[in-house]
């Protein structure tokens, strides 16, 4: 049973690669590197937001039909629920730089239980897709017949786009279990919490995309 | 990267309640009609949420100027995908080849 | 006066035997030369493909092969040279062993997940092969909608799929420079001090990782139209083909500048060793790579001009081409500052970085022609197009990949190769490049279409012309493979700086060590610090 709060002393020499100088330079690649990561994420998503909005620009009136047979108690429940996994994972963050082990796997262990909420609502909403004939392909479906050939448009970009984020939600979850794991074992040190921080950086981003999302697919012309 | 500069739970709690607050009026805001401006006001506020999770969440507040560079390029970037590629689909319907 | 030299006691080739060490090692130096077996297969592939569209293209008649074969024929071309050549070539091979050395550190700062990206790419290539071996692939290497998601029988799937993975090895290689880069530098080796091979591997870097992710998704959206029926870019379902050329371009454009930038960053190198100068305008030749980098992202819509894109928008990225132009000029003219008065050396090496300068410029001249819309109107899609892209990518980069090679040969192998066959070869590549493509110019102009495996009788001549040209071609490039392998095992062994160049990657032993360097260096000096006379020189 290791103890609660976690300093090994000289422990850190252990973790650092022999190409590095020091255990801060080793942590400012490894963090630099997470962030070049993100920018090419950026640019996966963007391409899939200009798709989105120029076929929007093009088919306002689908668009926001297809827009309103989405379940927006859902999708706001999802939001709620990966806004606070992002709070969660930032207290855990906080836990592993001040050496406190319990609390950080308290926090990991949150956050994956909200991502976990995430994907299973999600996967209800897809069944939803399902049944309501919904999904782009020889079975779609659309009740306004007039909408319905862009409306399909609407469901094509959101299966891709939610699809790859749900995609994003679960390598999220290996991380964390990853990072869990390593928390368990005292590998994780107040010296050592760059790979939380850094496992935290891809779980914010995650995050972050869903708050595009969120408004762009479900609240469109909610007023109508 | 950081200034290994730990950030005080009170902060996170903090925008925590403004990213809750944010999607609320969000939802709020979708039921009534301001006709285009009803993007306008949602595309604003996921961009105030998305700036409070890097700057605080992310500790981009407290990092060098290189992370900064790094945030902004990228979505600088995304921005030239978007504005040159808008530029074609605006101006299409400027002028039809006789 | 030479005495016998010795391949140094210990080195990264003999640190370990076996292909467990190979093929699980992290040693950037090795990781390089995994990549360089895996490029040079892909481009006898992409070369026999090559073989078969000019054996077809020397009869007016289109009798070797069908029309569908044809279409599979230039595609499968395009695709393996592109994907699986160009873009990996330098920067995997040459910057992978390079990067760590001529900044001084031990390694790239993520060594596991170089490692990393040389398996993704063999997977990706393996899809693509796949692909190959099961019907092919006939949309062109572009993938155009709605033929690609739609119409077209052949394996596109497989190949999208290969391309979508072998992107992932470019993007991790690119993320490794720019980490490495930043953060690897030896103590004293400032910005500035950095050689240009560097300035222009770290902005292909740039490149890299901005652009790829956009065709990433690009392909994920074409894999989602085949295989589930989406209608992203079907016309039939409100989709817009044009997007799809946008989205593919963004990447495609200026995915041709990480084939050109680090070609570039070799030229510099080589002229600079070989006319035994510092280069000249050295910051304006490290600011023009960052340019190109910026300005290569704000061209892509003049592959478009005729695709039915906005005249307007047509408009802007002409004027944008046309200032793209400006950054790659500014690296010729100084390169040939460098050369004025310079104690020039004309080993093999410098007859590549030669005959780069001559047909990149050429190449370079011949896109502002293509820029001006009035007139890639009347020539796109025609010869005049596969001229020019060969003139930059053949002429250009390949001449830089194989100067390159020569030149750090003895670096990579402690051996020096047959100077007087490397000559020889040099030139057959010089004459066979030349009489391959200047007549397609000429055939462009003239209005024969490119993608067709059947033309008009009259351009016979100049067709015939061209295909014996690439059998020279062939021959010149078979050369240089069988003596740098033979030069493996009986070159001549040479020293730790064979040439007498400056650079830190001269400094350490040929073979290098595994940590590259006994001591980490420290840096006080320019990047091209050349006295006039340098010890240890061997003519």
């Amino acid at each position: 049973m290791l103890p609660d709060t976690m300093h090994a002393p000289g422990g850190h020499q252990a973790v650092l690669a022999h190409h590095f100088d020091d255990l801060e330079q080793q942590k400012d690649a490894a963090t630099f590197g997470m962030w070049v990561f993100l920018v090419t994420e950026v640019l996966f998503f963007g391409g899939l937001f200009c798709a989105y909005s120029i076929y929007r620009a093009w088919y306002p009136e689908a668009f926001a039909a297809a827009s309103h047979s989405l379940d927006i108690v859902l999708g706001a429940v999802n939001t709620a629920a990966l806004i606070t996994s992002s709070l969660t994972m930032a207290l855990a963050v906080h836990a592993s730089q001040t050496g406190q082990r319990r609390q950080l796997m308290i926090f990991l262990v949150l956050t994956m239980l909200l991502g976990t909420l995430f994907l299973g609502i999600k996967a209800v909403e897809y069944a939803q897709k399902f049944t309501e004939h919904h999904v782009p392909g020889p079975s779609f479906h659309f009740e306004d017949e007039t909408l319905s050939a862009h409306a399909q448009m609407f469901f094509s970009l959101y299966f891709v786009m939610t699809g790859l984020h749900a995609l994003h939600m679960v390598i999220g979850l290996g991380i964390m279990t990853w990072m869990l794991v390593w928390a368990w074992n005292g590998t994780i040190t107040a010296e050592y919490a760059s790979p939380i921080e850094i496992s935290g950086l891809y779980w914010h981003f995650v995050d972050i995309v869903w708050i595009f999302l969120f408004p762009l697919l479900y609240l469109i012309g909610r007023h109508a | 990267m950081t200034t290994d500069h730990i950030v005080p739970k009170s902060v996170y709690y903090l925008i925590f309640a403004a990213l809750m607050a944010g999607t609320a009026i969000t939802v709020a805001v979708a039921f009534v009609d301001l006709g285009a401006f009803n993007t306008v006001v949602a595309l604003t506020i996921a961009v105030v949420k998305a700036t409070l999770v890097v700057l605080f969440f992310m500790h981009v507040r407290y990092s060098t100027k290189l992370t900064w560079a790094v945030v902004a390029g990228s979505v600088f970037w995304l921005g030239i995908l978007l504005a040159l590629t808008f530029s074609d689909y605006l101006t299409r319907s400027w002028r039809t080849y006789g | 006066m030479a005495h016998p030299v010795l391949l140094p006691p210990r080195h990264y080739l003999n640190d370990g035997y076996g292909v467990k060490s190979w093929l699980l090692t992290r040693d950037h130096k090795r990781i390089a030369l995994l990549y360089l077996a895996g490029v040079t297969f892909f481009f006898f592939i992409g070369g026999a493909f090559a073989v078969l569209i000019r054996l077809e293209l020397a009869t007016p008649a289109g009798d070797l092969v069908s029309d569908d074969t044809y279409n599979k024929l230039f595609t499968m071309h395009g695709v393996m040279m592109v994907f699986f050549f160009l873009i990996p070539g330098i920067p995997a091979v040459l910057g992978n062993f390079l990067v760590p050395l001529m900044i001084g550190a031990r390694d790239l700062a993520f060594p596991k997940v170089n490692l990393a990206s040389w398996y993704i790419f063999i997977i990706g290539a393996t899809f693509t092969m796949y692909s190959v071996v099961t019907g092919g692939l006939d949309t062109g290497w572009t993938f155009y909608t709605p033929f690609s998601t739609v119409s077209s029988t052949s394996a596109v799937v497989p190949a999208a799929i290969g391309i979508f993975i072998t992107g992932f090895s470019s993007i991790l290689t690119g993320l490794n420079f720019i980490v490495t880069i930043h953060k690897l530098r030896a103590p004293g080796l400032t910005w500035f001090r950095l050689p240009l091979f560097i300035w222009s591997h770290y902005a292909a870097s740039l490149i890299m990782v901005l652009g790829t992710p956009v065709i990433a998704i690009t392909i994920v959206m074409v894999a989602a139209d085949r295989i589930f029926s989406f209608g992203i870019f079907d016309p039939s379902r409100g989709g817009d083909p044009v997007l799809f050329q946008h989205l593919f371009w963004f990447y495609s454009h200026p995915a041709v500048y990480i084939m050109i930038l680090p070609a570039m960053g070799v030229i510099s190198e080589l002229i600079a060793a070989f006319c035994r100068k510092q280069v000249f305008g050295y910051t304006f030749v490290a600011f023009s790579s960052l340019g190109i980098a910026v300005l290569g992202f704000l061209v892509w819509g003049h592959h478009m001009f005729v695709a039915g894109q906005s005249v307007y928008a047509a408009l802007i990225f002409s004027v944008l081409s046309f200032l793209v132009a400006i950054p790659s000029a500014v690296k010729v003219f100084n390169w040939t500052a460098t050369m004025y008065k310079g104690s020039i050396a004309w080993e093999t090496p410098m007859l590549y970085a030669i005959g780069f300068i001559g047909l990149f410029t050429i190449g370079g001249l011949t896109g502002l022609f293509l820029a001006a819309v009035g007139l890639d109107v009347h020539v796109t899609d025609t010869y005049f197009i596969v001229a020019h892209f060969h003139y930059i990518m053949v002429g250009g980069t390949i001449m830089a990949y194989l100067g390159g090679l020569h030149y750090w040969w003895p670096k990579i192998s402690g051996r020096i190769y047959n100077e007087m066959l490397a000559k020889v070869s040099a030139a057959m590549i010089f004459f066979g490049f030349n009489l391959t493509f200047f007549p397609q110019f000429i055939l462009g102009y003239l209005g024969m279409p490119r993608r067709y495996h059947a033309y008009p009788p009259e351009f016979q001549v100049l067709n015939v012309l061209s295909s014996a040209g690439a059998s020279i071609l062939g021959v010149g490039y078979l050369i240089p493979m069988a003596y740098l392998a033979w030069s493996l095992r009986y070159g001549r062994i040479v020293g730790a700086n064979h040439w007498g160049a400056v650079g830190l990657e001269w400094t350490t032993t040929s073979p290098p060590p595994t940590e590259n360097f006994a001591e980490p260096p420290v840096v006080t000096w320019d990047a091209y610090d050349y006295p006039t006379q340098v010890e240890g020189h061997v003519a």
